[in-house]
Order: C-alpha cells, then sequence, then structure tokens
C-alpha cells in the first residue's frame, strides 16, 4: 500500500521515512489538503487518530511541524503525514474531511497560536479567552506568571 | 444552574461547571427552544494542568506519575500506553519479561472493569437506578482492594515501569484475583445486568436516545466502546495486538443501533470479556522475571547497588539525571476503557522528551456531545453525558 502512496502522491512529498513504528510522510504544506483528502477517499484512510504540531524554534528551518496520524480501518495501517510551516504562516484546515478535527485544530491553535484556514470556529479550547500567549511553544516559559481571568 | 436570555425565542442555559451530573467540570451552554436543545456548546479546560508542558520538563521517569492522573479511573491504561512508546523508543518493546506482560495485561483489564463501573454505575444513576450504582461500587471496591494489594495504592498507582513493571504480585494475589473474577463473570455480571437492563424505565429513557450513525462515528474519530455501539468492530486489543493480548481469546462486543442502550451493554459486556481475558492471563501466567536487567534503564536491586561501584553509578544516574533515549519519535497506544489512549513522544536524545503530546480519548470523544445532543430533550441531555462516558482529568490534561 505504500508503495501506491508513494506512486500516487509523489509530486506532494518532499520525503519520505520509515520510522520504528510507522511509515512518515512529509509533504508540502501547499498541498496538505489535497494530500489529506487523497488518503482519505482513494486510500480509505477513514479515520484521524490525532492531530499535532512540535515547536521547534530555531532548530529547524521552518518552527511548526504539524503532525497528522491517520488510519484505514478496514487494513489497520496507520500513516504519520507531516508538514512544516513558518510562525507567520498559516495552514489549511482539515475539518471539510475530518470532523473529528474540530477540536484537535483548536487545541493546536490554543497551544501554538498557529492558524487553521477555514475552521468553522477557532477559538481558544482549554486556556481561558483572555489568556495571552500559546503555552506549548518553546519560547513560553513553565514560570510565566499569568493572570487569570476575572468573570469568564 | 444560572439562566440568561439572549434571544427572544431562545433560552440559554449554563450546566455545570458545578452540576454533578457532569462527572467533573465540564461545562455545557445549552441553547434551548422550551425544552429542546438547540445547540449545545461545551466549555473545557477547567481542570487544565498543562500536562503536554510538564512533560518537556520532567524526564521520563518523572512522568510516568502523571500518565497517572489523566484518565484518574484507570491509570493502569495510561501507564500502560506510555510506557510502549517510550519502550518503542528505547528498542526494548520485544524484551520484556513474559510475566511482567501478563501481569500487564491483567492489570489493564482489572483497571477496565473498575473504570466501565463508574462509567455505567454512574450512568444509570444520573438517569434513575440508584440500585446499580451501589452493587457495581461494591465490586469496584474489591477491584481497588487487590490494586492496593499489589501496588500499595487505590488509585494512581504508578505500576508500570520501562521493561516490565514495578514488582511481582505477592504470595496468593493471582488466587485472588482469579476468585473475584470468576465470580463477577459467572455470577455478578448477571446480577448486575438483572438491575437495570430490562428495565422498562432504564430502556424507556435510553433506546433511541443519543444515536451515532456509522460513518459520524468514524469521521469524528471516536473511538471505543462509542465506536463500537455504532457497529463498528473495532478493537485495538484484536486488530494489532499488543502485548500478549493475541494469546487470549475473547469476544468484541458491537452494538446495532448506536444508541444510549447499545453503549451500555457494550460497556457491560466489555467487563465480562476483561473477567475472561483476567482468569485466561492467570492460568498461563509464566514464572520468571517482571523487568529488564538492563542497568542503564531500570535501577539496579538495592543489594548490589550497595557493594558494586558499578552499579551504584547507574543508579546515581537514573536517580539524577533519567535515562537518555535515543533521538526519534514513536506513537503507540493501547485500547484504554474510554477508547484509544495513545503517547506520541519525540526525543531529541536527552532524557527529557521534546515533546510529549497524548491522544486523549475522552477529549476526542466529547465532541460527539455537541454533534448529538440537539433535538433531544434536556433530562436526556444528562443521559448523553454519562453515555459518552469521560474523564475531565483526560479531557483537560
Amino acid at each position: 500500500m505504500i508503495e501506491k502512496i508513494k506512486e500516487r502522491l509523489k509530486e506532494h512529498i518532499l520525503e519520505y521515512k520509515e520510522n520504528i513504528d510507522m511509515h512518515i510522510l512529509v509533504i508540502k504544506k501547499e498541498s496538505l489538503l489535497s494530500v489529506i483528502k487523497t488518503l482519505h477517499d482513494e486510500f480509505n484512510f477513514n479515520m484521524l487518530v490525532d492531530l499535532t504540531a512540535i515547536d521547534w524554534l530555531d532548530k529547524k528551518q521552518e518552527r511548526f511541524e504539524i503532525v497528522y496520524h491517520l488510519r484505514n480501518l478496514d487494513e489497520n495501517f496507520m500513516i504519520r503525514v507531516k508538514t512544516s510551516i513558518n510562525e507567520n504562516e498559516e495552514i489549511d484546515s482539515i475539518t471539510s474531511i475530518y470532523r473529528g478535527a474540530n477540536w484537535l485544530e483548536r487545541e493546536v491553535y490554543d497551544m501554538f497560536g498557529i492558524i487553521f484556514k477555514n475552521h468553522p470556529n477557532l477559538e481558544r479550547i482549554l486556556m481561558w479567552e483572555s489568556f495571552q500567549g500559546h503555552p506549548l511553544r518553546k519560547d513560553f516559559f513553565i514560570r510565566t506568571e499569568v493572570s487569570l481571568p476575572e468573570n469568564e | 444552574m444560572e439562566v440568561i436570555t439572549k434571544d427572544e425565542n431562545y433560552v440559554e442555559l449554563n450546566v455545570g461547571p458545578q452540576h454533578p451530573a457532569t462527572h467533573g467540570v465540564l461545562r455545557v451552554v445549552l441553547t434551548l427552544d422550551g425544552e429542546k436543545i438547540v445547540k449545545a456548546k461545551c466549555k473545557i479546560g477547567y481542570l487544565h494542568r498543562g500536562t503536554e508542558k510538564l512533560g518537556e520538563e520532567k524526564n521520563y521517569y518523572q512522568m510516568l506519575i502523571y500518565t497517572d492522573r489523566l484518565d484518574y479511573l484507570a491509570p493502569l491504561s495510561n501507564n500502560f500506553a506510555y510506557v510502549r512508546a517510550v519502550e518503542k523508543l528505547l528498542g526494548i518493546e520485544n524484551k520484556i519479561p513474559k510475566r511482567a506482560e501478563y501481569l500487564r495485561v491483567i492489570l489493564a483489564e482489572l483497571s477496565r472493569i473498575a473504570s466501565h463501573i463508574v462509567g455505567i454505575g454512574t450512568h444509570v444513576m444520573d438517569i434513575g437506578a440508584w440500585t446499580f450504582f451501589l452493587h457495581a461500587f461494591r465490586e469496584r471496591e474489591k477491584i481497588y482492594d487487590l490494586l492496593e494489594e499489589i501496588s500499595g495504592q487505590r488509585m494512581n498507582n504508578t505500576f508500570f515501569r520501562f521493561g516490565g513493571v514495578a514488582a511481582d504480585c505477592p504470595d496468593g494475589w493471582l488466587d485472588k484475583v482469579y476468585k473475584w473474577a470468576d465470580e463477577f463473570e459467572k455470577k455478578v455480571w448477571s446480577e448486575l445486568m438483572d438491575l437495570v437492563a430490562e428495565n422498562p424505565i432504564f430502556k424507556e429513557r435510553t433506546i433511541g436516545i443519543g444515536i451515532i450513525p456509522k460513518e459520524l462515528a468514524i469521521n469524528l474519530s471516536l473511538t471505543g466502546p462509542l465506536l463500537r455501539a455504532s457497529g463498528i468492530k473495532k478493537d485495538l486489543r484484536k486488530d494489532s495486538p499488543y502485548s500478549v493480548y493475541s494469546e487470549f481469546n475473547f469476544e468484541v462486543p458491537i452494538g446495532k443501533n448506536g444508541d444510549t442502550y447499545d453503549r451500555f451493554l457494550v460497556r457491560m459486556e466489555e467487563m465480562r470479556q476483561s473477567a475472561r481475558i483476567i482468569k485466561q492471563a492467570i492460568e498461563r501466567i509464566p514464572d520468571g522475571d517482571v523487568l529488564i536487567d538492563d542497568y542503564k534503564i531500570v535501577p539496579p536491586p538495592k543489594k548490589i547497588v550497595y557493594s558494586q561501584i558499578e552499579y551504584l553509578i547507574h543508579h546515581f544516574k537514573i536517580m539524577s539525571e533519567g535515562f537518555l533515549v535515543p533521538e526519534g519519535e514513536a506513537y503507540a497506544s493501547v485500547e484504554g476503557p474510554k477508547g484509544e489512549i495513545g503517547f506520541y513522544i519525540v526525543s531529541d536524545g536527552s532524557s527529557k522528551p521534546y515533546r510529549f503530546r497524548i491522544r486523549p480519548p475522552s477529549f476526542i470523544n466529547l465532541q460527539a456531545l455537541e454533534e448529538i445532543a440537539p433535538g433531544h430533550l434536556i433530562a436526556d441531555f444528562i443521559a448523553l453525558i454519562g453515555t459518552i462516558d469521560i474523564v475531565l482529568g483526560e479531557v483537560d490534561r
């Protein structure tokens, strides 16, 4: 299966890796939506298992890496799709393909400040609305003093 | 509950965060048309403790105790997923002693039963069946006694270690567990079923309520009993068997309609199947070690620490700095009682994770509440919260 995926998506894939747990596809950020859609429609990756981000700060050229874990339920096949964006860039929301991505994208926005384009309701989910900063960024220090919300 | 009216036609009603039926600090803002729910909006984060951020600050051993505090009704399942992720990164996942794997399975299944007892018990209590709750909690008490005997703690056991489990079980413990599981499977389970399963009031309140169609369940990334009650036979223990699950004989129950009643039946049947797994595991458990002897990862036994300098150094290194994990990333998940609990860990080669991501089943499953609540009455809403079976410790992390 992985060979077919690689062949079908070869113009979008920047890097392919066979990791200790599953196959990893690193794709171009502008083709994210079409890659996910192809995986969903043609390769039957019908479940989004997890969606998260990694902040590399200055360790990598592009600061944020967004990681999608997809699963083909019929064949129990998992794949990890990654794409990178810079701090001031936005990324397409995949809520039109997976409704389950809704809260996960809100969480990534809340924790990393990554904006998802065309998300139906992109607002903070775990932190309160008047909270400043994004806690999971590497430049947000754990001992940062924050002011608590007043009657929200 | 306070009532705020915004629109002339609709009433906005705030449920929680201190409502007894929200099982913690869940707050939901309902928009009502008379008694009917038009829209439900969850407000979460009241129990947010920043576990993922803490994961980047603590070493791998220190993080183990925080995983217990996610889904605190089934701490051993969380331990299980976390140690598996780290073992994958360390490359020792196939070297775990057999006896340890069997103990892990026994403990994980015990905690699954304990968690389902709370899940179903409080759910049926919310909709009026008080007796079931009392009888089920008596069994949970027995499980907690067993867990206390092996790990020293009733909740938040932290009994798993990288490379095995903390200690072998005390003498006679396995026999006690077997006796309990046997009684539960043969006698107690059917008694519990008799209390509610055919009760007309209970059926009236649950059949046809909160139906999640198959496609929606998959698209919403639901896992665990919610997915299976919608008729999809997916269980990580069967589909991608981890640990020693492939050696056991058990059924994966599925529902037909995906309504609240089906989810009740699926959870009930899962408890019985768990008891079966426990019995099989105890019958087949081999003798031997319960922890690997790689002293770069596992603290060496005290006896040799006090007598040999090399082991003293290992001990000191592990206790002060922790162990180093090779650079890389790994995702590992187990079938927890609420669904697929997974850990995605990115290591930069140091003794602390670079990124510590938890895939929280309760958080993802809770999304279904906003989808299925519209169209129901407020009274049914309480049944819906119960049937999704969330733990706020894991939703908010």
